[in-house]
């Protein structure tokens, strides 16, 4: 009984707060919601990092509008309704005003009603399959049109013709392939295979034997996770290592290479929007402070980097709107100028996806990229492929 | 030409699948099949098994590596066993639904421990030298044929590990003591088998065999904290389909299961062999629930134990 009264009592508080206190009006709340615990974890940890030294160095150099930004963190656990929960707590009670996270699809779509409900903003980091386009959205990871595509030209300009498309069975990889045959078809190159192995599926004996019987001369890979270590094994155990057969991966940046192995990966392929390598002085001092604060062997990766830059962007969009209200900044960010960030230009597109470069690079023995191709300026994103979405456009502002 | 070669490997396939699904199952077939011990974590055993192949491979000269691997795999998972069967097991004995539960605690206190140890993203495992070649045929009617000479030492250390189970049950002193208590615990105490450490023996070895198990898998699987979870599922499966309390029968439903699912993906992907390999299963369990090979035995049909 008591602890039911207490609470009622520090709920009755929090009503009579005076609301014009110094301290409510000085500091700017926004919402960080990545997994920190279960299978994501590993992946989305670093992110969060990523988004919070974003969050420190602008609270160090004066803070937004002159509030200072404080960082709601929030545990999406891996769990897409988990993610749902944190971000409708996030938006209803803590009363953030914009939020940055997620990572699959899947927490995305979770959380998509939440944000057009109560007309607030995501800012989501990771390249992923389009087909969609939300108002409250902001989609800074890679469209398909900004790394599935120029990989497919960079393969086809090195001759690689016959392309074996494997991946794990969920949205991302159908998706992705879905978009990949109808211009590999196009472009008048061959889709030698296509196989779908479970999530942290561990049996890649078939795939091997059927890769081998197909004669592709490339892989496309958008396997995800620990099933690539098997992958990767059972591909050199047969003979297929990445000299003789090339590998394309989709997933795999330089903190999936750390943990399944650059030995097992080298020289293999990856396409992604950034880097490590990347020889930008803001690429850098991004690196410096990054390992600075979380340790010297950290890898950046991709999804960091976006994570890193939605912070970035999200101020400039602020200050542009004068306001912290989700839709004067919607429409502020998509009228920015082009910023130079660590993953080189970029400005949000009126579909409120971002112009970037796409890289294609090739891992070595440290587990670092070495970079083979770019393209010539900063890709205007297409949320809908116009082979298999025909028709379909993103008009939001 | 290439047809022929992608049938004969997917043949050989289904041999080395059904090799790794004996070797997830053997140890499985001891613990459950003889002491009706419902483990959940007989997978966390094989996790163990990689992790010291791992530490095996941090010491050890190249050539070597696979050997000690598998003893080391097989000492430290019997240990870890016996520690398991003492301090859990032995309480909960005739109580299936406690001791599932309790050992799905213990599976992810290892797994817990593991992350700890050795981090969460996993541990690079890679084979030696003599193993990474390939078997290929490049002319005649098999050109394109291609065996990779890790998955014949896979199914080699799978039939070794049967052939010293099947001589160490029918040969062996303890062997007829253990027979002895699957058919008639009772019986068998009053004559004089210590069935107490009848049963920890067999623990034991059942999680020693997981653990070798897992050493060897670690060459074609990864070696994370949750790798246990991919193995434990198909574990029960030809267990189950072979007869429980019958290591014929563990053998004959790996080979089997490895087979058809190879078969099945000549014309299917992955996903959907599976899919139509579980609903095969169903089926053939509701012709024979009791398996392929039946084995009489009063503790088992009681399904109490003492």
């Amino acid at each position: 009984m008591r602890s039911i009264a207490l609470a009622i009592l520090g709920t009755l508080a929090t009503f009579f707060t005076p609301s014009g206190s110094p301290a409510a009006e000085s500091a700017v709340k926004v919402g960080v919601l990545h997994s920190l615990s279960g299978t994501m974890a590993i992946s989305e940890v670093t992110v969060k990092n990523a988004t919070l030294l974003a969050i420190e160095q602008i609270n160090a150099a004066g803070g937004v509008l002159g509030r200072r930004i404080q960082a709601v963190v929030e545990d999406g656990a891996s769990e897409p309704a988990t993610f749902a929960q944190k971000a409708q707590k996030l938006v209803q009670q803590d009363r953030v005003v914009t939020v940055f996270g997620g990572w699959t699809s899947a927490s995305r779509k979770a959380m998509l009603p939440v944000f057009e409900r109560f007309r607030n903003l995501l800012w989501y980091p990771v390249q992923f399959e389009g087909n969609e386009c939300s108002p409250n959205i902001m989609y800074s990871g890679a469209q398909p049109n900004q790394q599935l595509l120029p990989a497919l030209d960079w393969a086809f300009q090195k001759g690689y013709r016959r392309v074996f498309l494997v991946g794990s069975d969920y949205v991302f990889p159908r998706t992705a392939n879905l978009i990949l045959k109808k211009h590999i078809v196009q472009r008048g190159g061959v889709v030698a295979g296509e196989e779908y192995v479970p999530l942290g599926g561990t049996d890649f004996s078939s795939v091997v034997n059927k890769i081998r019987a197909s004669q592709a001369n490339v892989v496309f890979n958008t396997i995800n996770g620990d099933s690539n270590v098997a992958f990767f094994k059972q591909m050199a155990a047969a003979g297929l290592s990445a000299d003789k057969l090339p590998v394309m991966s989709f997933s795999i940046a330089e903190q999936e290479a750390k943990a399944i192995g650059p030995s097992l990966l080298k020289g293999s392929y990856a396409a992604w929007n950034y880097f490590q390598t990347l020889p930008l002085a803001a690429n850098r001092r991004f690196v410096a402070a990054y390992q600075a604060r979380y340790g010297k062997d950290a890898a950046l990766t991709d999804p960091m980097v976006h994570g890193y830059v939605d912070v970035l962007l999200w101020k400039a969009a602020v200050e542009r709107a004068r306001s912290f209200e989700p839709d004067a900044v919607r429409s502020a960010a998509v009228q920015l100028p082009w910023l130079e960030t660590p993953m080189g230009k970029v400005r949000f597109d009126r579909n409120q996806s971002l112009y970037q470069v796409a890289y294609v690079g090739q891992l070595d023995r440290s587990g670092q990229f070495r970079i083979l191709w770019q393209s010539r300026e900063p890709i205007k994103p297409e949320p809908y492929d116009p082979l298999v979405f025909p028709g379909k456009t993103c008009r939001l502002h | 030409m290439r047809e022929m070669a992608l049938v004969l490997g997917q043949l050989f396939n289904g041999l080395s699948v059904g090799s790794i699904l004996l070797l997830a199952g053997l140890g499985l077939a001891l613990s459950f099949g003889l002491m009706r011990v419902i483990n959940m974590a007989h997978g966390e055993l094989l996790m163990v098994g990689g992790y010291l192949a791992y530490l095996a491979h941090a010491w050890t000269p190249d050539p070597l590596r696979p050997l000690v691997a598998l003893l080391l795999g097989f000492a430290g998972a019997a240990l870890l066993g016996v520690l398991l069967e003492w301090l859990v097991i032995r309480h909960l004995y005739g109580r299936p639904l406690d001791t599932l539960l309790a050992t799905w605690g213990v599976s992810l206190l290892l797994q817990q421990a593991a992350r700890n140890l050795f981090g969460p993203t996993g541990v690079e495992v890679t084979a030696p030298a003599w193993l990474r070649g390939t078997f290929t045929v490049n002319h005649g009617a098999f050109a394109g044929l291609s065996l990779p000479h890790v998955r014949f030492f896979v199914i080699a250390v799978s039939g070794a590990v049967l052939a010293g189970l099947w001589g160490l049950l029918h040969g062996t002193r303890l062997g007829l003591f253990v027979r002895a208590v699957n058919q008639d615990r009772e019986v068998s105490g009053i004559l004089g088998v210590p069935t107490p450490w009848v049963d920890r023996m067999v623990f034991a070895l059942g999680s020693g065999l997981a653990g070798l198990a897992g050493a060897a898998l670690a060459f074609l699987a990864p070696v994370t904290p949750t790798v246990g979870q991919s193995y434990i599922v198909d574990a029960f499966l030809v267990v189950i389909v072979g007869g429980v309390g019958s290591l014929l029968g563990t053998a004959l439903a790996s080979t089997l299961v490895g087979l058809l699912s190879s078969a099945l993906q000549v014309f299917t992907s992955v996903s959907f062999s599976k899919v139509v390999l579980l609903l095969t299963v169903v089926a053939f369990l509701q012709l024979r629930p009791k398996g392929l090979i039946w084995v009489r035995s009063r503790a088992l049909e009681e399904g109490s134990h003492g």
